[in-house]
């Protein structure tokens, strides 16, 4: 574990493993509860108010699921999450999560490791699945706000030869940026779109999360809490 | 016969339409109502999995949601789930398109003429467009 650590701190070697994926998951689902209500109130205000309690109900499933798996390989890991989140969550963040990380998974096949690229390309199909369900792009005001800036922080970062690290910081960055940038907006998907103009001046519950998700995948490259 | 499966945020919802669609004369029809429970909002994958396979009489399964997550925890679990190759899900609005479903299904169609007639009533206008629905003064 502690030389995985420091081949991380050398930046694009980095060697991410299953530990990696535990440390992720174990992180989201600390911030999850953590903030819980806060989501909740955030959904309240242009949405059905179950998005906090939804995100903490699927993590804490997830953490359950991952507890009796002992070997298998980051990517089954992922798919192991995205199928836990489906069947543990009701609303529309268990179906969009949950295809994210299947896809995620499914992208990082059967390999025992993987390196800062392939968290890119990982990133970018669970992207690409949440866009595929969800039918959101830019600027309607969901966690695609929040996801897409932060993956292309990320891929620029990595492919600049940052170390992961630094770049993960940077992506989580833009993450936030991309969720206060939602508050202005008016909702064009969801139940907040029903709304109208009524839906601008609050802040995107699904982009919030997904910042928090992208903290705590800082959080889990670094080794640290 | 095809099955209905009726996904909504409550089952309570799900449920009182599905009692209708008995009550519209067809009750051989398999239908199954699927919806969040314990108080949380939503139907889960795996309990839409089990409404699909539930209904499935083996002439295939239209499942319908009432909106958001209901219809996208469908699409995924319908495209992700290599056992439910008959199950479709319709593009229609949640009562409209389950009444429409039942009659043609209690005829006994096909999974593709019930999903055609069940996303037949996806425009369908309810009042005659020269009538003004705005509130009259008292």
């Amino acid at each position: 574990m502690h030389s995985t650590l420091s081949n991380r701190d050398a930046g694009v070697t980095s060697t991410l493993d299953r530990g990696t994926i535990l440390r992720w998951v174990t992180e989201i689902a600390a911030a999850m509860r953590q903030h819980r209500d806060y989501l909740v109130q955030l959904d309240a205000a242009i949405g059905d108010g179950d998005h906090g309690t939804n995100m903490n109900r699927g993590f804490d499933a997830v953490l359950r699921a991952l507890d009796a798996d002992e070997t298998s390989p980051p990517g089954r890991l992922l798919i192991l999450v995205g199928r836990t989140l489906v069947n543990s969550v009701g609303g529309a963040s268990g179906p969009l999560w949950g295809s994210a990380f299947r896809q995620m998974g499914k992208r990082l096949g059967d390999a025992p490791t993987f390196d800062a690229a392939a968290l890119v390309e990982a990133l970018d199909a669970g992207l690409a699945a949440i866009v595929d369900l969800g039918a959101a792009t830019l600027g309607d005001k969901t966690m695609v706000d929040a996801l897409q800036p932060a993956l292309g922080t990320l891929r620029g970062a990595v492919d600049a030869g940052q170390p992961l690290r630094s770049a993960v910081r940077s992506a989580a960055e833009a993450a936030e940026a991309g969720m206060r940038a939602t508050v202005p907006l008016q909702a064009r998907r969801g139940r907040a779109s029903y709304l109208g103009e009524r839906s601008i001046g609050h802040q995107d519950p699904g982009a919030t999360s997904t910042a928090m998700i992208l903290r705590a995948l800082e959080r889990a490259v670094s080794g640290t809490g | 016969m095809v099955g209905i499966v009726l996904v909504s945020h409550t089952l309570d919802l799900a449920e009182s339409l599905a009692r209708y669609l008995v009550l519209l004369g067809k009750p051989e029809v398999p239908v199954v109502p699927v919806g969040g429970d314990g108080g949380y909002g939503g139907a889960t994958g795996s309990a839409v999995l089990a409404g699909i396979v539930k209904a499935n009489r083996g002439d295939g399964v239209v499942v319908l949601g009432d909106l958001g997550g209901s219809v996208l925890t469908a699409r995924h679990v319908i495209e992700q789930e290599p056992t439910c190759p008959y199950a479709v899900i319709a593009d229609a609005p949640f009562v409209e398109g389950a009444v429409a479903a039942a009659m043609v299904g209690g005829s006994g169609a096909s999974l593709k003429s019930v999903l055609t007639a069940a996303e037949g009533t996806r425009h369908a206008t309810k009042l005659p467009q020269s009538i003004d629905t705005a509130p009259r003064q008292p």
